[in-house]
């Protein structure tokens, strides 16, 4: 970066530091001065950056959020791209540094196979046991639909004997 | 005094629920009329003592009384008196308060409306809200007082935080408690409906005018909370899947799938495991929130300050009412007979269907909101779990429901035709297709989840018309014909239409914004225009403007389509004296069901402004959406049968069972 562009991104910062303290609440991000000339790099890096977390905010992206933390990072992440880095080696560069906390989207590991499997497992075992349950009472009602010979005999006698055979 | 004549007033309210609680219980047991009638009483009793402290706090806080402590740390002379009013639930305490009065609310209208329910149901329901009540009458007192004086009144107030004094506030919380308490309403039934152990139609027919009350109020509360968070928060975003969201949406699912499972209920007398357990579980939910919000366990934008002491209290309120009404339902859901029976391919199997999914969804929810903290109380380590993860697993689920609810009001009770379903709704699939080609020819191909997403939703509003047109005979039969069938539809009929019609409105606004949402975000000099999206805006220069007790500084744009001028927005930045805060308040211009959107930034050491701006194409739906949805609740809760009440059967001669 040139020295007038680092001089004035200095003060920028020292603002963003002052109005942070200020206006915690108060949230915008991505300032023009950050952003990268070639678009399709910038698309990336917007892409990317609202899949990490400002550590130091409560539940933002570093997109959303205006902490100094967020802006450092939105910084490294378009350092990193404009370096030639794909989007799985930000990633990884960034997970690196400040562990699997980071990213927005958990990782798929050991840990977190529950936090993914319960989806479908919950749908698959919801519609299984449904199934199940609708079988048990068709054949629970196919088993007491039948009536004991004392009954069909006693039903006989109340209803008298069928219409063609009067 | 009058914060005195509050508190004594809550602590009267508590003595009252005490006696709700055991008294009508006991009566239902000896089936004895008297001691079951006297929760009428107390319950309106209740009513109208937290309305009264209430009231006191909110006396408390239009006179700026600072020497209440929750006044002088959430209050300030100089604000306008609206904003006086809506602080009262702008924090812990105060909320709480506001928590438990509508509590008190819908105990007071069962006991008022509720004459067409039996004695002993009516005496339970009664019951169980009070033990619900006192134990947040016993939080309240114990660790939430909104009435604890100061000993020396300060002299001026600390303000409310600036992000609060705005109209949002004054509806957000309040419906959304009335959607959240409401269900309290439900699950009471359900309780009641165990300990009675009888449950039937007859009893789903009268649980669903509160769970609709409920569930109208919710789905307004959170869309307003959205909407709220959107023009607020200055990026245009309208839903983070922060954890007190999501402790917002589990109740609105959950209570979703109730509302469907009642119907079948009432219709069938079906799905009584699934209404009963629904209903239980949709107030444990809010109760699951409630914890959420208030103990300091998760860190969300929205969380209240917070104390451990009261997470704790809520914690053991939560297990004892989820705990034991799981228990309760364990012990005696064996007992509930079996109702109708109805094939796989019906309305009820669509509406089991519809449960699997809901309940799936909420899970998701759950999971994904609580998975960080287990994970780090069990190994230590540390994950997030945002956006990216629900739109995954959440989006799927919701795209399988929003491709069966046109076939679930089509489909038959108890045996339905699918194919012959399948081929009345061709025209909704064609219609579908249509909206995806379309989108394909307008927009070009590099999105390929949103043509389909939009087709999808084209296919649910075309779905609820076709739902309609059969049954009012539209397109078959003469017009006269139609029309008289059409002024006969219960009412229901209508609000089911309606709503299927208001989510599929959600879901397209939620898709066009998302996708096809331009941004810039410039710095800009005054006199300098900019593009976007067809409409030029230029920036006029700033001017600083005070307010009651904040200076604005306001940027001034005029905007234009071509050569013509078609308005002015000012976005604007408000410093608040009292707490040196400042805001972001949004300029918004409403294009159709579109919208602009300007969001201030810094000043530049160079004279210009950052200015962050958006078209956003059909954002407005998301909400206009929810309030159709509303309004179908609306309209189903208007239905004669639900306010003429299940008929009584003819008395029967005089048969002596062999009991």
């Amino acid at each position: 970066m040139r020295g007038e562009d680092r001089g004035v991104l200095k003060v920028i910062q020292a603002f963003l530091v002052a109005l942070a303290l200020v206006a915690p609440s108060v949230a915008f991000a991505v300032q023009p001065d950050e952003m990268l000339k070639d678009p399709v790099l910038e698309g990336r890096a917007r892409a990317l950056s609202r899949e990490l977390r400002c550590m130091v905010c409560q539940n933002q992206s570093i997109d959303d959020s205006e902490a100094p933390l967020a802006r450092d990072l939105r910084i490294l992440v378009r350092q990193r791209l404009e370096a030639g880095d794909s989007d799985r080696q930000v990633l990884d560069f960034l997970v690196a540094r400040y562990g699997d906390f980071v990213l927005l989207k958990p990782p798929f590991n050991r840990d977190t196979l529950l936090l993914w499997g319960l989806t479908p497992l919950a749908l698959i075992a919801g519609a299984i046991g449904l199934f199940v349950m609708a079988r048990r009472r068709k054949t629970a009602v196919l088993e007491t639909a039948a009536l004991t010979p004392d009954e069909q005999h006693r039903l006989s006698t109340l209803v008298g004997p069928p219409p063609s055979e009067r | 005094m009058i914060p005195e004549l509050g508190h004594y007033a809550l602590v009267l309210a508590l003595a009252l629920g005490l006696i709700q609680s055991i008294v009508p219980v006991v009566g239902s047991l000896r089936n004895d009329g008297a001691l079951m009638r006297l929760a009428d009483s107390t319950a309106l009793m209740q009513l109208f003592f937290v309305a009264l402290s209430f009231t006191a706090l909110t006396i408390c806080y239009v006179t700026s009384d600072f020497s209440v402590a929750t006044v002088f740390e959430n209050s300030h002379s100089m604000m306008p008196l609206i904003y006086k009013i809506t602080s009262v639930w702008g924090n812990h305490e105060g909320s709480m308060l506001l928590w438990v009065l509508i509590l008190a609310l819908f105990g007071g209208m069962v006991a008022a409306f509720g004459n067409n329910l039996p004695a002993t149901l009516k005496a339970n329901v009664l019951a169980v809200q009070s033990w619900i009540a006192c134990a947040f009458y016993l939080f309240i007192l114990l660790t939430s007082n909104p009435f604890l004086r100061l000993p020396q009144a300060p002299f001026e107030g600390r303000d409310l935080n600036p992000i609060l004094q705005d109209p949002g506030l004054a509806i957000h919380p309040p419906l959304l408690y009335l959607g959240y308490v409401g269900f309290s309403i439900a699950f009471s039934f359900a309780i009641a409906a165990l300990i009675d152990g009888k449950i039937d139609a007859a009893w789903a027919r009268w649980v669903r005018p509160w769970t609709l009350a409920a569930w109208m109020c919710l789905t307004v509360g959170i869309a307003m909370g959205s909407y709220w968070a959107y023009y607020t928060l200055g990026w245009g975003g309208f839903w983070f899947w922060d954890p007190v969201e999501n402790a917002s949406l589990m109740p609105w699912l959950a209570g979703t799938a109730l509302l469907h499972s009642a119907v079948v209920m009432e219709k069938r007398n079906a799905l009584k495991i699934w209404t009963i357990l629904l209903a239980i579980l949709t107030f444990s939910l809010s109760l699951i929130g409630t914890f959420l919000v208030r103990s300091g366990v998760l860190t969300s934008v929205h969380a209240f300050a917070n104390d451990p002491r009261r997470g704790v209290f809520i914690l053991a309120i939560l297990v004892l009412f989820i705990g034991g009404g799981l228990t309760l339902f364990a012990w005696r859901a064996p007992m509930l007979k079996q109702g109708g029976l109805f094939a796989p391919i019906s309305r009820e199997g669509a509406l089991v269907f519809n449960n699997l999914f809901l309940t799936t969804a909420c899970l998701t929810v759950l999971v994904g909101t609580l998975y960080p903290l287990g994970l780090e109380a069990l190994t230590g380590e540390k994950i997030s779990v945002g956006g990216p993860f629900f739109n995954l697993t959440f989006g799927p689920l919701m795209v399988a429901l929003m491709f069966a609810i046109p076939f679930g009001p089509l489909l038959a009770w108890k045996r339905g035709d699918l194919p012959g379903v399948a081929q009345r709704l061709m025209v909704a699939f064609a219609v579908g297709l249509l909206g995806i080609a379309g989108v394909f020819m307008m927009e070009g191909a590099h999105s390929v989840l949103a043509p389909f997403g939009v087709g999808l939703a084209l296919y649910v509003m075309a779905g609820a018309v076709v739902d309609l047109a059969e049954r009012t005979g539209l397109f078959r039969a003469p017009f006269q014909t139609v029309r008289m069938r059409a002024t006969g539809l219960p009412r229901s009929a209508w609000g089911t239409a309606v709503a299927h019609f208001g989510i599929a409105l959600t879901m397209l606004g939620i898709i066009c914004a998302d996708t096809w949402g331009t941004e810039r975000i410039v710095a800009l000099k005054p006199s300098q225009t900019i593009a976007l999206s067809g409409y030029d805006l230029s920036f006029d220069g700033l001017v600083q403007r005070p307010g009651p007790n904040y200076t604005a500084q306001v940027a001034k744009f005029t905007v234009r389509r071509g050569p013509t001028v078609i308005g002015l927005m000012e976005p604007s930045k408000r410093t608040f004296t009292a707490r040196t805060m400042t805001t972001n308040e949004a300029a918004l211009m409403m294009r159709g069901p579109s919208q602009l959107y300007l969001s201030l930034g810094d000043a530049n050491a160079d004279g210009s402004i950052t200015v962050r701006l958006y078209f956003k194409p059909l954002v407005l739906l998301i909400w206009i959406g929810a309030v159709v949805m509303m309004l179908g609740g609306a309209l189903s809760l208007s239905d004669r049968r639900l306010r003429i009440g299940a008929p009584k059967p003819a008395a029967k001669p005089a048969l002596q069972a062999a009991e």
